[in-house]
């Protein structure tokens, strides 16, 4: 096993080590593309749009050519309990007449034209490649815009090429920033907080709300699952912000501590260690306020768990010795991945993702048994070459890779933006195991090439041979 | 500038001032269809010129529809390039794919942003021959197919066929007479690709298709990953094309100037005809008279025996079908040959949808309804999905008929969706659906009238055993 058996594009063997092997090696990450490598990763658009998408009473205009809108119509399925407006597609969907003299004329007509019709409270206007080349100034649209709609327009500048997905998240974060301060804070709790980098997937955000809200806390803002502008307008009038998507929100979340001087906490929702960890972290926070608050977490994270553990421990029988490789957006998920699969008995052989940093990796050998691939963005060439060599029963990552885990008869979990099945709090860790065992658990891989003539005896014996029959 | 500015469809689909913004789209963007196009060659690998995200949008969006491994190369253009140029990002991705993916062909395709920028795909070209002359490749030179694809102008529909143009006026070279058919199927299924070659060799034909994605894009289980998938129409076979004795194309939407079958025609004299997409009896019944008038053979009496069970189908169910009323939507040629089989099985359709902007969609319309429907369909092209939420025509219809994007207005009004074309992300078997031939009609046929029974036993207090 290793590195050395893959083809491996000569540019990116920096991007790839061995835990244990390399002694606590740097891997070379935060990089372009390779060119004529097929990546995994999207744009800076993708990214920032994904970060803004769940704010369901915005008004999302894709200012571009038609594409980027389409393909991003309706993609994640973050919920919400009220405005649904963040599930339509808008563009302004450029033609070559905008191209040669200009996107913003059309831009204004189509923002007042649709903040007419929708009543948004709030609109994103995001900048894709052509708009970055062509030079429209969306700021003095938005500004003009705003001025007269009387709800914030906010420019999105997510140029598709002025970086990775990782730009994008900061573009993000950037527009979010000019959101947050802007109303009143009046009547918000000491014991308050803001939900940050948790996007509502399967109505994740829900769940985890409910067990801050058992704690005893108010939550002023969800950025940005389930996420309301107004919300956003005041979430500096929060006492914490906890920080789920490392990547993604982290940036805002320095930015509201600097400018409010509001603190920030990490947490992770996933596995049973970090998500009670992350609830008892947030309590500590309170302790000196309201000693209760950590009362109340115990008593939660010990009713959660009288029925989960037992439970996990059946389905922990038909797990172990089972292999996985893990491929996600972020790093920090991984981490609590590595955790939540030694939970069901399963042995992590690779582990990568697209937008970790040198510190992610870090910390990733750290948590990895030592033999672990660790790989930073890579393509389906060099991903499938991992899965042959380690002969992984099942693949996480997210809905590109899945045809490529199928195709090659390897079992796959979704843990990324699709998923349709809540992964996050402890019912989020039973959910995870069950999918798991649905997948390991099924006779279909006695069929599949790869394992042909290598299944144990009894597995795979043949239907008998047709025989003659005799009067 | 061939595409139309204004928004021509708007100020028909509802009184008010027309949109100025598309919401909902009908249609993708140019370079999507070029990479579909790609996937049929033997050995390709699709490759964009331009940022990194388009190509992994356009491979979520095709792996959601065919559930194969989409696999798509990038120039992965940063801001370096867009300002200084991408001619050495192009290099070193060709370099790579080459010796990576031991691509023999790369379907190479700019994007709105290498459009905008001004890339001269001839001037890189150039410059990559001259550069693996002096620093050879460790494989054999592949075949770089260019396609311009700026996103700005038409919708996939134009990159599929400029894509399907460029391989043919890449690729074809005087050659002697062979007897084979060279077909353009246009943008089907893969299932609609290999029940199309069947059916020419029944006659004795044998099928060049251009492009043949039938097996890579629904492929089998496999042991190992290869580089690139097997399958599609190898270059020495598209070498061969001016040697056709036909040059048969499905679809009559799109201009010529995109036309592999018109370049065959005009450089290489070719004889060519020209069909719609063969749905329903009419078009259907015009592919056969090609094929008996090519092979000199009868139609084989199975083929007869299953456009007869089609009639019969219909008689069968005609009870069901007369009179309800259809909204079709989606890429031109499809909704053509839907609207012609639909207007057959007595479904009037009263408004149909699509982002074509190519202006042929009309008249095809009008051909295929004309001497049926005392009122034809509105038609909007040009148009969105939101077009078809505001228009009248969409609030009391039994039926929708597109790809799934319609979903969420069917789910709205609660009126059923029969599935075809594409794309189709929330089923199954996107790729199997067949819409082609007596086979495509009659799956079509049934799917629509068990969608209709369906919903009347829904609807139904009774809940009728026997219907």
């Amino acid at each position: 096993m290793g590195a050395e058996a893959i083809e491996v594009f000569a540019e990116r063997k920096g991007q790839i080590l061995v835990a244990g092997a390399d002694e606590m090696a740097t891997i070379a990450c935060d990089k372009q593309s390779l060119s004529g490598a097929v990546s995994q990763r999207a744009c800076v658009f993708c990214g920032a749009r994904v970060v803004l998408y769940p704010i369901t009473d915005a008004l999302h205009l894709v200012h571009g050519p038609i594409g980027c809108a389409a393909y991003t119509w309706d993609i994640r399925g973050s919920l919400s309990s009220g405005p649904e407006l963040h599930r339509l597609s808008f563009s302004t969907d450029l033609r070559e007449k905008d191209v040669i003299f200009g996107g913003e004329p059309k831009l204004e007509l189509s923002l007042r034209e649709l903040i007419k019709k929708y009543q948004p409270r709030g609109a994103f206007v995001y900048s894709t490649c052509v708009v970055g080349v062509i030079g429209d100034d969306l700021e003095a649209v938005c500004k003009r815009v705003a001025k007269d709609a009387g709800i914030p327009v906010i420019p999105v500048m997510s140029e598709g090429f002025k970086g990775t997905k990782r730009a994008g998240y900061s573009a993000a974060c950037t527009a979010l920033s000019r959101l947050v301060g802007t109303a009143e804070t009046t009547g918000i709790s000491p014991l308050s907080i803001n939900l940050l980098g948790d996007f509502n997937l399967a109505g994740e955000i829900w769940i985890i709300r409910k067990y801050y809200e058992a704690m005893g806390l108010q939550v002023v803002a969800n950025i940005t699952g389930d996420g309301r502008i107004d919300d956003i307008r005041k979430a500096h009038g929060a006492a914490l912000n906890i920080v789920q998507c490392s990547g993604a929100t982290m940036e805002i979340a320095k930015h509201m501590k600097e400018t409010y001087g509001t603190p920030f906490l990490r947490a992770s929702y996933f596995g049973i260690e970090d998500m009670a960890e992350s609830l008892y972290a947030v309590a500590r926070h309170f302790q000196d306020i309201d000693w209760q608050v950590m009362e109340r977490a115990r008593k939660l994270v010990a009713e959660e768990l009288v029925g989960l553990v037992p439970e996990l421990r059946e389905i922990r029988k038909k797990l172990t010795g089972k292999t996985v490789a893990i491929y996600v957006g972020g790093a920090f998920k991984a981490f609590s991945l590595i955790k939540a699969f030694r939970h069901i008995g399963m042995k992590v052989v690779l582990v990568g993702s697209q937008t970790g940093t040198e510190e992610d990796y870090r910390e990733i050998q750290q948590v990895c048994d030592p033999g672990t691939v660790i790989v930073d963005d890579t393509n389906p060439l060099e991903l499938g070459g991992f899965l042959r060599e380690n002969d992984v029963d099942i693949l996480v990552g997210g809905v590109k890779e899945r045809p490529l885990a199928h195709k090659l008869g390897i079992g796959f979990v979704d843990h990324n933006h699709e998923r349709k099945l809540a992964l996050e709090g402890f019912v989020g860790m039973r959910n995870f195991a069950l999918e798991v065992l649905s997948t390991v658990d099924t006779p279909i891989w006695r069929f599949v090439p790869r394992r042909a003539g290598k299944t144990k005896s009894a597995e795979a014996l043949p239907a008998p041979a047709a025989q003659e029959v005799l009067p | 500038m061939t595409a139309t500015t204004e928004k021509s469809s708007r100020t028909r689909a509802r009184d008010a001032e027309p949109w100025v913004s598309t919401a909902n789209p009908c249609h993708q963007c140019r370079p999507l269809g070029a990479m579909v196009a790609f996937q049929g060659v033997e050995g390709c690998i699709p490759f964009l010129h331009g940022s990194q995200g388009c190509a992994t949008y356009m491979r979520r969006y095709l792996i959601s529809h065919f559930r194969e491994p989409v696999d798509i190369a990038s120039s992965s253009v940063s801001e370096k390039e867009a300002v200084w140029g991408g001619g050495p990002a192009l290099r070193q991705g060709l370099r790579n794919v080459a010796e990576k993916y031991r691509a023999s062909v790369v379907g190479l395709a700019t994007t709105c942003l290498t459009e905008t920028t001004g890339e001269d795909l001839g001037m890189h070209l150039g410059d990559w021959r001259k550069e693996i002359l002096e620093k050879p490749l460790s494989v054999p030179d592949p075949e770089v197919v260019k396609v311009p694809c700026p996103s700005y102008d038409g919708t996939h529909m134009e990159g599929f066929h400029g894509a399907v143009r460029s391989l043919v006026d890449h690729f074809a070279e005087p050659t002697s007479a062979h007897g084979r058919v060279a077909v353009f199927p246009g943008m089907v299924s893969p299932a609609d690709l290999r029940a199309t070659r069947s059916l020419l060799k029944e006659f004795g034909l044998e099928a060049d298709l251009v492009p043949d994605y039938s097996e890579r894009l629904d492929g089998p289980a496999l042991a190992e990953s290869k580089p690139l998938p097997d399958g599609g129409t190898p270059a020495s076979v598209m070498r061969e094309l001016p040697g056709s004795r036909l040059a048969l194309e499905f679809g009559r939407c799109a201009p010529e100037s995109l036309s592999g079958a018109n370049l065959l025609q005009e450089r290489f004299k070719v004889v060519r005809r020209r069909l719609g997409l063969p749905i329903g009896i009419r078009e259907t019944d015009a592919l056969y008279a090609v094929l008996e008038e090519f092979s000199g053979r009868e139609t084989p009496r199975e083929h007869s025996l299953d456009r007869g069970r089609l009639i019969d189908g219909m008689v069968d169910a005609h009870k069901i079908l007369s009179g309800r009323k259809a909204v079709v939507f989606g890429d031109e040629d499809m909704v053509v040959g839907l609207v012609s089989f639909l207007t057959e099985i007595g479904i009037k359709t009263t408004l149909v949808v699509s982002g074509a902007r190519n202006g042929n969609l009309r008249s095809e319309i009008d051909r295929v309804t004309r001497t049926f429907l005392e009122t034809p369909p509105r038609i909007l092209d040009d148009a969105d999905l939101r077009d078809l939420e505001e228009s009248p025509e969409g609030l009391d219809a039994d039926l929708f008929i597109g790809h799934s994007k319609g979903y969420a207005l069917s789910r709205k009004r609660n009126i059923p969706l029969v599935r075809v074309g594409f794309p189709v992300h929330d089923r199954f078997g996107a790729q199997r659906l067949l819409h082609l031939g007596w086979g495509g009609a009659l799956a079509l046929l049934d799917t629509i009238v068990n969608t209709l029974l369906e919903r009347r036993q829904s609807d139904s207090p009774v809940g009728y055993g026997y219907l």
